[in-house]
């Protein structure tokens, strides 16, 4: 019975249904099933497919975040339910994540933030013409794996260099791994800055993060 | 229609190394291969050199200035470069961009000025990208207000209301049908121009969207496309809206464009 649900709720996620996503959540909590373990195996388990379906050019940025829209109504009613029965949530992966100084550009990153929550990501998003110090200042205070900044004109790129002078001095480095994206970013450029990762869009920064937090 | 060629930019595939390595004869054959498809300007970007920027661009002005009679786009959001190219550049060239931001239209307005260009002004400012039509028309008026006080011309600005993807707002189209068309009702004398393909980012057929949004907004009022001239199906599709919308008299260039073709 909790195998057939499990894969409603990722074929509800595929679909982009929010509603159905939300109503299987429910479901699955009057059932009595785990909610982490709904999450886990129901879920997850269609935005993984989503994002196998997306690299293969069979799904559209669109769609994309529609899928990500269901994953978040229904998994935020399985984990406050989780939180109300007590029940601990593994500890998910934090991004401080951000368009750097002198920068507003905030689509691309606002799709990244969406993205990567829907896979369970903590999201810190600071918003657009973050500067360095902030960066730096939010990812102490939440103790974050990742920063990840984006930069949309040639102009303001740079910045990320910057981020990584700033963290070797403060002695810092080490502490956090620092991605970079947008625009005019190239993975020959992040790799010529000395960052720790580079991805074109938001489902392979998914991919990306994963591996560098392994 | 007042038709910007977009094709000189380095974050096209293959170009960035061709302006690295100084290739004179591939530059100078995508310049005139444009106005020979009836690009009115030529834009030159080479963004992407970085510090290498300013040396770069003055380099584009010079070689592309040889080969073609029409002015130069010069693109940059980078002052320093700008300052080189319109400094090689004969004529008066068109600067790609302005924008409301508080340093950023000092700093450039000085530049134009000095160089008595035309210029693209996008509509963002200090608090960010427009978020709707409103956000638009707000920023766009008062770019206009602020560079005819300066003493530009308003035939000389080119409000550019800034192409959003579809794809991740689906009423951002709406909004951007709406700001140019009231743009160009409260300043009939300045034209209204824009890039078109971030509309299409993130879904399949790009160059459907891109084109049908073209006429889409060619009928509320855009008289200017930073576009691929070299594309003979936009181009068809231009002459024909152009027509259609009653800036071709007797419909004579709709007419010639055909025969020329026969």
């Amino acid at each position: 019975m909790s195998n057939e649900l499990f894969e409603k709720a990722a074929d509800a996620i595929c679909d982009a249904d929010v509603e159905r996503a939300e109503e299987l959540a429910q479901i699955a909590l009057d059932e009595g099933i785990a909610p982490l373990e709904m999450i886990e195996k129901g879920y997850t388990a269609g935005i993984n497919e989503v994002g196998r379906l997306f690299d293969r050019g069979e799904l559209f940025l669109p769609q994309l975040m529609g899928c990500a829209e269901a994953m978040k109504s229904a998994t935020a009613i399985l984990k406050e339910a989780a939180a109300e029965q007590g029940s601990e949530s593994e500890e998910s992966i934090k991004v401080v994540l951000g368009t750097v100084q002198g920068d507003v550009h905030d689509i691309g990153k606002g799709i990244v933030a969406s993205i990567l929550e829907a896979n369970g990501i903590e999201v810190h998003d600071l918003g657009t013409d973050v500067a360095v110090e902030d960066f730096i200042e939010t990812a102490k205070e939440v103790d974050a794996d990742i920063i990840g900044t984006s930069a949309l004109l040639t102009t303001t790129m740079g910045v990320s260099e910057e981020l990584l002078k700033t963290l070797d001095e403060e002695d810092l480095r080490g502490e956090f791994k620092v991605m970079v994206g947008g625009g005019p970013v190239t993975k020959r450029w992040a790799d010529k800055i000395g960052a720790d990762g580079y991805a074109e869009n938001a489902n392979e920064a998914v991919s990306k993060i994963k591996e560098l937090v392994d | 229609m007042i038709i910007i060629g977009e094709l000189i930019n380095t974050s096209r595939d293959g170009l960035e190394s061709a302006v690295k390595g100084r290739d004179v004869e591939l530059i100078q054959d995508l310049a005139k291969k444009q106005e020979e498809a009836g690009a009115d300007y030529i834009d030159v970007n080479c963004g992407t050199l970085l510090k290498e920027e300013p040396e770069a661009l003055e380099w584009l002005v010079n070689i592309v200035q040889e080969v073609v009679d029409v002015p130069l786009c010069v693109d940059t959001p980078n002052t320093k470069a700008l300052k080189r190219g319109l400094a090689a550049h004969e004529g008066r060239a068109l600067v790609n961009s302005i924008t409301a931001e508080e340093e950023r239209f000092a700093e450039t307005l000085e530049i134009i000025k000095e160089h008595d260009a035309r210029v693209v002004a996008l509509v963002m400012d200090d608090d960010g990208m427009p978020k709707g039509a409103e956000d638009r028309i707000k920023v766009g008026s008062k770019l206009i207000e602020d560079l005819t006080t300066s003493g530009i011309a308003e035939e000389d600005i080119f409000v550019d209301p800034i192409i959003q993807p579809i794809g991740t707002d689906q009423e951002v189209g709406q909004h951007i049908l709406d700001a140019v068309e009231e743009i160009k009702k409260d300043y009939e004398e300045v034209h209204i121009t824009c890039g078109l393909s971030n509309i299409s980012h993130g879904l399949p057929e790009r160059q459907l969207l891109n084109r049908t949004f073209l006429i889409l907004a060619m009928s509320r009022g855009l008289d200017s496309a930073i576009i691929d001239p070299l594309d003979p199906k936009i181009m068809a599709l231009l002459t024909a809206a152009d027509t259609l919308l009653g800036n071709d008299q007797y419909c004579a260039n709709y007419i010639q464009t055909v025969k020329s073709k026969e």
